[in-house]
């Protein structure tokens, strides 16, 4: 299966390990990543861009939809909120034709023209979906028992519910789980699983930002996982980077590896943990993958 | 049909001061709501359940509570949609995010508060007109939406904001505050948007989409919370984080295409704000430390101008 990939700019900037795993993982998986067919595409915009001017943000997305039909190819993305941004964008434009021809007026400058017919997916739910998880499953060399692992969806890849077609696709809400339950490891429920990993408040509110930190990861700590996991290069950035944050607000130590879910789908894979920089975390995976060395 | 309903209660009369769960069985049929099944519960079973109700009909907006984990209106959930397919009872729990009087009564004084501070009401400049104000059809068409707001709580219920902080003004405040700051009568945008700039205001608002999610009646308030930034922005008011960081934010895709994310929160933040600028230090080192960070050399990919015209030609014509 071939994708044009659009990395976005956390996995080229900031999680570098996200990039570096996704390329181990899809190597494996038989996912074939054609990066040059969006060469260019601009960010999405975040959410942020959208504050300030939607026609605009939305005219760079259909910028990079036009790219992705031009290659013939489906598009991938690595990142939950580059895929609630493009979904929501998505929407607009499919919705009101009026709106795309406003849109398209502006690309037409480069000879670009898109015309509605992109689906943009998150490599979650290529694995869930395009794949099936029968398939990842035939895939694994070691089984991650004994290990509990905590899914940490964020927003941008559940809400809004209805650009992100998930009553048409119900799997979507368990998606994360299901990856955790086939590698072999036990998954940890705990009440912040969907819910804001505070990011996009990071320096407008910090102390709110941070107690969102605090109390997911020690919802999660307290019972009893052994790592977070999750789809969102951004909600890693907050929930890794900002631990120590967090537990000095909170005053007591948390100390949770958070890891992407391709470095938890590479660790089942048997790819060795330094190809996916799980050595380059903020918040320590020494003792996570001297378990996991130990671990039958 | 034979329902399981799992119902958080508490009664402030009770030596237990905390709450509990209550499991009830009531025979229902494919067409009841929850509500129906909460008042049979409350008639034929336990007299004492304590809820609110009106119209049934999804107009009052007084029987906002959580069925299973999030915000809704009972009256207008049917039981068929939200019986778990584990086999486990509909959980209903009180709305969230205000204080509990009993069972799945909640104190709507905080949210009243909150409304009252946003000056829910037109203000006309001083000039009247010889007739009537006169607003144009495209506005009110604009402001339809928002004016469907029932005042449930449901957003307020979930806002993952005001669960870590309860000065934030929240959803239902500020999209009532937009409907009124929109409104081309109202001619009192200079305060409303100096107070809605302040902290508590528009700018602590998570992005989360929870409120856009659970809304029952189609309000989007965090869409509207996003639509005043734009105001508050557009009025000048851009010494905040948040106005700093959207704008920074732009201008980094403007001149490159994408994020250069080690300057992006040094501009967010204001390079003047020493505290927040040494608090950066910690996490700089640690990022070295660990070999995670962005690169020091930031690029421009190779689109850049065609990107840059994008701009240049949409922000010409706003």
């Amino acid at each position: 299966m071939k994708y044009a990939f659009y990395p976005g700019c956390v996995a080229r900037g900031a999680c570098p390990e996200l990039y570096s795993a996704t390329l181990e993982v899809c190597e494996i998986l038989g996912i074939e990543l054609d990066e040059q067919a969006l060469e260019g595409a601009a960010c999405t915009g975040a959410g942020v861009l959208q504050e300030k001017n939607l026609l605009l943000a939305d005219t760079l997305n259909a910028r990079t939809f036009a790219l992705a039909e031009k290659s013939g190819l489906p598009l991938m993305t690595i990142c939950s909120t580059c895929q609630g941004v493009m979904s929501q964008a998505n929407q607009r434009l499919t919705e009101d034709p009026e709106y795309l021809a406003k849109v398209n007026e502006t690309l037409a400058d480069e000879g670009l023209e898109y015309k509605g017919t992109i689906d943009p997916k998150h490599l979650l739910w290529i694995i869930a979906e395009d794949l099936g998880i029968d398939f990842l499953e035939s895939k694994i060399v070691r089984k991650l028992e004994g290990f509990k692992f905590a899914p940490f969806y964020g927003c941008y890849i559940v809400r809004p519910s209805k650009a992100l077609k998930l009553d048409e696709n119900p799997n979507r809400k368990q998606a994360l789980e299901q990856v955790i339950e086939t590698v072999g490891a036990e998954v940890v429920e705990f009440p912040g699983s969907t819910l804001c990993c505070g990011f996009p408040i990071l320096t407008i509110n910090p102390k709110n930002s941070q107690t969102m930190v605090a109390n997911h990861t020690i919802d999660a700590k307290d019972r009893g996982a052994d790592a977070m996991v999750t789809p969102c290069p951004l909600c890693h950035l907050n929930l890794d980077g900002y631990q120590p944050n967090a537990a000095a607000l909170a005053k007591r130590d948390i100390d949770l590896p958070i890891i992407h879910l391709p470095q938890l789908v590479g660790l089942a894979l048997g790819i060795a943990p330094e190809k996916m920089r799980l050595n380059k975390h903020l918040v320590s995976t020494k003792k996570l993958l001297s378990e996991l060395a130990v671990a039958p | 049909m034979e329902v399981n309903f799992k119902v958080q209660r508490f009664d402030p009369e009770s030596t237990d001061l905390v709450s509990h769960y209550q499991n009830y069985q009531v025979e229902m049929t494919e067409s009841s709501t929850v509500l129906d099944g909460l008042i049979k519960i409350r008639e034929e079973d336990d007299g004492t359940l304590s809820l609110r109700c009106s119209c049934r009909a999804a107009i009052c907006g007084s029987c906002a509570m959580r069925i299973n984990g999030e915000a809704g209106l009972a009256c207008n959930t049917k039981i068929v949609d939200v019986i778990p397919s584990d086999g486990s009872p509909i959980t209903i729990e009180p709305a969230g995010n205000l204080p509990v009087i009993k069972d799945l009564i909640v104190d709507f004084q905080p949210f009243w508060s909150k409304f009252k501070a946003v000056e829910p009401w037109l203000q006309p400049g001083e000039i009247e007109p010889e007739g009537e104000y006169l607003a144009p059809e495209e506005d009110m068409i604009h402001l339809a939406g928002v004016v469907s707001c029932i005042l449930c709580g449901a957003c307020v219920s979930d806002c993952t904001v005001l669960e870590v902080d309860d000065n934030f003004l929240g959803p239902a405040a500020l999209a009532k505050a937009y409907r009124f700051s929109r409104d081309p009568r109202d001619e009192s945008d200079d305060q409303r948007l100096a107070q809605l700039n302040q902290p508590g205001g528009v700018w602590d608002c998570t992005r989360c989409m929870k409120c856009v999610e659970v809304c029952p009646k189609g309000v989007d308030p965090m869409d509207r919370i996003m639509l005043l930034r734009e105001k508050v922005m557009d009025a000048g008011y851009n010494n905040t984080s948040g106005a700093r960081h959207a704008n920074a934010f732009a201008k980094f895709l403007k001149n490159s295409g994408w994020l250069d994310e080690l300057r992006l929160p040094v501009l967010s933040f204001g390079i003047f704000n020493i505290k927040a600028m040494i608090g950066l230090i910690p996490l700089g080192i640690r990022s070295q430390l660990a070999g995670k960070r962005p690169p020091i050399f930031h690029h421009k990919l190779s689109s850049a101008k065609e990107i840059k015209k994008i701009f240049e030609k949409v922000e010409s014509k706003k």
